[in-house]
């Protein structure tokens, strides 16, 4: 039998192609995941744990809770502990850590990098172990910096350059004295990393005098563990706790591989789906050989064998497949993964660099993934081979299909597509996190339940497009009542067009009402003409603000300035504003009293007013930073979301009781309202500065939105995946009606139906099955998208449901294009028919 | 005869083969299909095409007929030359000019008897005259089961459809392959009849491939082909003439 089987593999070599393509781009895609990830997480972690070389025990300060009605002290690392865990027995050395985020401008001025991997820090001393100096010297007070040796390569400064930066506001003017190479795992994935002295360093990013972290470093045979023993019996163990350097390297390689764990199962999912679509295709494959192949099955049969044996003989030529598509997947799938990296480093963001790495697991899974899902699918209609009876090898006719009637299909789909609308439904009357579970359960049982009534569906659905086909005469007839013709095929094929529509649409659709909410909201809720922010968000100097304040045209400003402050037993963030301005800056919908901040009257959001309890004339103790208490009144209530909320303080109550004053946000309005001009002026009055980010409202929105399209894109392209494989998948129908009508073909032909009729005929049967798959899918992802959204509007008032109707139909025009790609092959072939060969009757 | 336009050119011939040639293959497998072949089929006549099995009887017919390409000769039906057309006007002459009868009836499956009557002239995007393909559907007794699919209608019902396909674009000529060979004596024996009416009544012109001396018998006139030639031609056959030329075939078949 197993010969047998592969002399059937040969024999079909291009019908099995299709199959073979399906399943490779799945497995390529698995496979290209997995050496990806594995690639780059292997790369990550050796840069990461080179970083941890010189730390043998590292000592950070301890968090302290917040207890009774004021504020804890938090302890610090001062000098003096520094010099305590550097006489510690078996300690050689201690170096103090400071870092903290440092804006560089590039020779155009723009900011290097994306202002998340902006770092700066402190050399220690003359000589640092951490920073090797590869040329100039070691910096020495505020107007001496080093340069990474890739930010130097990639910005082109060089030694003596002076460089502009910004830590929090001020823009400063430093000269380049030297450049260093280091395996900090930041600057290893494309970040900056600019170092001061430290005194500098401590006056720009913490505080004089203290430091972020110590490291300190083992004398000669004290093993880390001992070192650590002895740190922490001679510091004081309320103020600091201790690491090893070998537990923050594997805390780091486990944090790494957890954040790429979740990349990982993202593009298994695609995968996934790519390659159930790839399922619908061989399940057609092997239905259509085994049909074919009745009369030789029913000839074995007759001789003898048993129908395990028939059954086996498929399954084995599935297996044979299903390895062979595994193993051209894997090797496609090391190309995609050697691909891809090499493609993140386009994009700016470098990987360390580091082996391609293909293990055992990713091998095995991508060999048993392939062979177990073509073997999966296959299953079906091997079991159809071994009803076969001998007989049919004697009749001269084929025996024909049965075709079981679909009450029990279309009974079983309704239910499921029934419970499956009924639960959706249900979940939308759930707010956000306690509907999500409801919802995905029916979404998933709404797909199977449409997937099961897609023959039911392709009637009416296809009879709809009667009209539009009328056009084309006679072709267009016939590819209609051919769709039709076996609706089980029709609708396996539409379906696996229909997954990858109904996720693109649904995302697409939840995609756009989100922007428009956004874009509501910043409208609504903002009436400052610009938001000036750090560009990685941090905190903002103070004087940033006394700057903008100086510039001409500016009619009202306001800092935001996040401060913690304890009420009634817990910590809670307050935000100080100019009580003057705020009023014209911001512009909530009041729930309650007036937008007043001003001496101890404050405003609150409604969220935080009814944990709280408080209504308008409500009064309360705040006790702050300083352990001073001041009792507050609320003046109004006001509707927050995500762009303003919370208790606003007057600045003026609020910033003598603050230890360090640094602003989250300043909001400006100007007298000629926000332009290209007016923006011009803020960025010079804060002399164009690399690291603070001047936005009007439409750039806030874009800026929130662009992190929208670009998951959307990455989207796209990974379920373009799916849609590919549902190409093969109607090419695959398309050829199986082919070859089972050529004798019809062949008659049309002699008839009078010339060679471009034919072609039309299959083309538009092809449409006609992609617009279906299509219609399904896009409408199945506006249910969805509409339902998702539903959960969503409890937690985002300003949500409405946006449909994407350019979108939309550039899908459906997407879905006729597949047809018509689809069918170029096997139209071709149809109309090369031989005629004489077509009509004969056997 | 009937007073029909075309009974009025009675002699006059519908499809001439000159000299005609098939040539399968090259060299040392060459084999000759039909070897200079030179034969009339007159107006308004109901020819038969014998032979023995490979004698190229179904090659003749399906060159006559444009549905394949011949090596050398001519082919001309009515005053169309064959070989100087390109596939396009070949498709356009065949559903123009041209009926045809398949073996295995060849319908439609998802069209209606009625659908699949007019489906040349749909393709052509011509209405059907509807005297004549109510006289035609009379003809062959469909008239109850024009709404029927092909798979509710037995074997020789469906070739009745076929016939009335054939019959219904009123072409200049019909060509028949085995028209009979999966229908039982009696389906055989109607369907042949209205083949013979057709002409009889219609003044249709038809040229039928059979094996079958009792279906030959129903012709005017039979051409004998045997190793791609004329041999032998009959008038007015009987199946007894008919077998016994066969048989003399057999014989020589197996001497030579």
């Amino acid at each position: 039998m197993f010969r047998t089987a592969l002399r059937n593999v040969f024999a079909h070599k291009a019908r099995l192609l299709m199959t073979v393509l399906a399943v490779m781009l799945g497995v390529a895609f698995v496979s290209g995941t997995l050496v990806f990830t594995n690639t780059i997480t292997d790369a990550y972690q050796k840069s990461s744990a080179k970083g941890f070389d010189h730390v043998d025990v590292a000592v950070r300060a301890e968090g302290r809770e917040d207890t009774g009605d004021t504020l804890a002290e938090q302890p610090e690392l001062t000098q003096a502990l520094l010099k305590k865990a550097e006489g510690v027995t078996g300690a050689r050395s201690a170096i103090g850590v400071v870092s903290g985020f440092t804006a560089l401008a590039d020779k155009d001025g723009d900011l290097v990098g994306n202002g998340f991997q902006s770092q700066g820090g402190n050399y220690w001393g003359t000589h640092d172990p951490r920073y090797p100096v590869t040329e100039g010297r070691a910096p020495h007070g505020e107007n001496e910096v080093l340069l990474d040796s890739e930010t130097a390569r990639r910005t082109g400064y060089h030694v003596g350059d002076t460089v502009r930066m910004s830590v929090d506001g001020p823009v400063l003017s430093p000269r380049v004295t030297g450049i260093f190479t280091t395996d900090d795992g930041n600057v290893a994935a494309g970040g900056s990393l600019v170092l001061f002295d430290t005194p500098t360093a401590q006056h720009l990013l913490g505080k004089p005098g203290t430091y972020d972290e110590i490291d300190v470093e083992a004398a000669a045979g004290t093993s880390q563990r001992e070192l650590r023993a002895a740190l922490d019996k001679a510091l004081p163990d309320d103020a600091v706790y201790t690491t090893t350097g070998r537990q923050l390297a594997d805390d780091q390689a486990e944090a790494i591989a957890a954040s790429m764990s979740g990349l990982k199962q993202g593009l298994l999912v695609f995968a996934g789906i790519a390659l159930f679509v790839g399922t619908f295709i061989i399940a057609n494959t092997f239905t259509m050989l085994v049909a074919q192949r009745t009369r030789e099955l029913a000839l074995l049969r007759a001789v003898g064998a048993s129908r395990r044996q028939v059954t086996r003989s498929v399954l084995i030529e599935a297996f044979v497949v299903g390895l062979a598509a595994a193993l051209s997947g894997l090797l496609l799938g090391i190309g995609i993964g050697a691909g891809l990296r090499a493609l993140i480093g386009t994009f700016g963001a470098s990987v360390p660099d580091g082996p391609l790495v293909v293990t055992a697991g990713t091998v095995g899974a991508a060999l048993a993934v392939g062979v177990v899902v073509t073997m999966l699918a296959a299953w079906l209609p091997g079991r159809r081979a071994a009803k076969i009876p001998p007989v049919a090898a004697m009749n001269s006719l084929h025996a024909k299909a049965t075709t079981k009637s679909l009450v029990v299909r279309n009974t079983l789909g309704s239910l499921l597509a029934g419970a499956g609308v009924a639960a959706v439904l249900y979940a939308t009357t759930l707010s956000g996190s306690e509907g999500r579970a409801p919802m995905g359960f029916g979404a998933v049982l709404l797909v199977i339940g449409v997937f099961v009534l897609t023959p039911l569906l392709s009637r009416p659905l296809i009879a709809a497009s009667a009209p539009v086909l009328r056009i084309f005469g006679m072709s267009g007839k016939l590819a209609r009542q051919n769709s039709v013709r076996n609706p089980r095929r029709t609708a396996a094929t539409a379906s696996a067009l229909m997954i990858g529509l109904t996720l693109i649409t649904g995302l697409t659709v939840i995609a756009g009402s989100l922007q428009g909410a956004i874009d509501r909201m910043a409208a609504s809720s903002i009436s400052a003409d610009y938001v000036v922010s750090m560009a990685n968000g941090g905190p903002l100097s103070p004087k940033v603000a006394e700057q903008l304040a100086a510039t001409d045209g500016v009619t009202a400003l306001s800092p935001l300035r996040n401060a913690p402050a304890r009420i009634n037993g817990e910590t809670e963030n307050v935000t100080g504003v100019d009580g003057a301005d705020i009023g014209r800056l911001t512009a909530p919908t009041m729930d309650g009293g007036s937008f007043r901040v001003e001496g101890t009257r404050i405003v609150v959001d409604d969220d935080m007013a009814k944990d709280q309890g408080w209504k308008v004339g409500s009064r309360f103790t705040a006790a702050f930073e300083d352990g001073a208490r001041k009792t507050l009144t609320v003046a109004g209530v006001y509707q927050g979301n995500e762009m303003v909320r919370g208790i606003m303080v007057d600045n003026a109550t609020l910033t003598p009781h603050l230890d360090d004053v640094s602003d989250m946000q300043v909001m400006v309005s100007t007298s000629g309202g926000a332009s290209e001009k007016t923006k011009d002026r803020l960025e010079k009055a804060l002399g164009d500065n690399p690291g603070i980010s001047v936005q009007d409202k439409q750039d806030i929105s874009d800026s929130i939105a662009q992190i929208f399209t670009l998951m959307l894109n990455m989207l796209y392209g990974l379920l373009a995946m799916a849609v590919i494989v549902a190409v093969l998948g109607v090419v695959n129908t398309l050829a199986m009606s082919v070859f089972e009508r050529a004798q019809e073909i062949g008659m049309l032909r002699a008839i009078g139906l010339d060679r471009r009729g034919i072609k039309r005929m299959v083309r538009l049967e092809s449409l006609v099955i992609a617009l279906f798959g299509g219609v399904l899918g896009i409408g199945l992802g506006v249910f969805f998208g509409w339902a998702a959204g539903e959960l969503f509007s409890s937690s985002l008032p300003t949500y409405e449901l946006a449909l994407p109707w350019a979108r939309m139909a550039i899908f459906l025009l997407l879905a006729g294009l597949v047809g018509v790609l689809a069918a170029l092959w096997p139209a071709r072939r149809a109309a090369r028919l031989n005629m004489l060969t077509a009509i004969k009757s056997e | 005869m009937t007073t029909f336009p075309l009974a009025a050119r009675a002699t006059e011939v519908a499809a001439r083969a000159t000299e005609l040639s098939k040539v399968y293959g090259q060299g040392e497998t060459q084999v000759v299909a039909l070897d200079r072949v030179t034969v009339d089929f007159e107006q308004a006549r109901f020819t038969a095409i014998m032979g023995p099995s490979g004698s190229g009887k179904s090659t003749l017919m399906h060159c006559v007929a444009g549905l394949d390409s011949f090596s050398s000769g001519s082919v001309r039906i009515g005053d169309t030359e064959l070989g100087a057309l390109k596939d396009k006007q070949l498709t356009r002459l065949r559903r123009d000019k041209i009926g045809f009868i398949f073996q295995a009836f060849n319908l439609l499956p998802t069209l209606s008897a009625l659908e699949n009557i007019t489906l040349p002239m749909d393709i052509a995007g011509r209405k059907p005259d509807k005297e004549w393909l109510n006289r035609v559907i009379d003809m062959v007794g469909l008239s109850g089961r024009l709404s029927h699919r092909p798979s509710q209608l037995s074997g020789g019902q469906q070739q009745r459809v076929a016939v009335a396909r054939a019959l219904a674009s009123q072409p200049e000529i019909i060509f028949g392959d085995e028209p009979t060979g999966n229908l039982d004596s009696r389906s055989g024996a109607e369907v042949l009849g209205f083949l013979r009416n057709s002409v009889r009544e219609m003044g249709q012109t038809v040229v039928m491939v059979t094996h079958d001396p009792v279906a030959a018998a129903y012709a005017d006139r039979v051409v004998f082909l045997a190793d791609g030639r004329i041999v032998d031609e009959m008038r007015e056959p009987s199946a007894d003439a008919v077998l016994d030329r066969m048989k003399r075939f057999d014989v020589k078949g197996r001497t030579s």
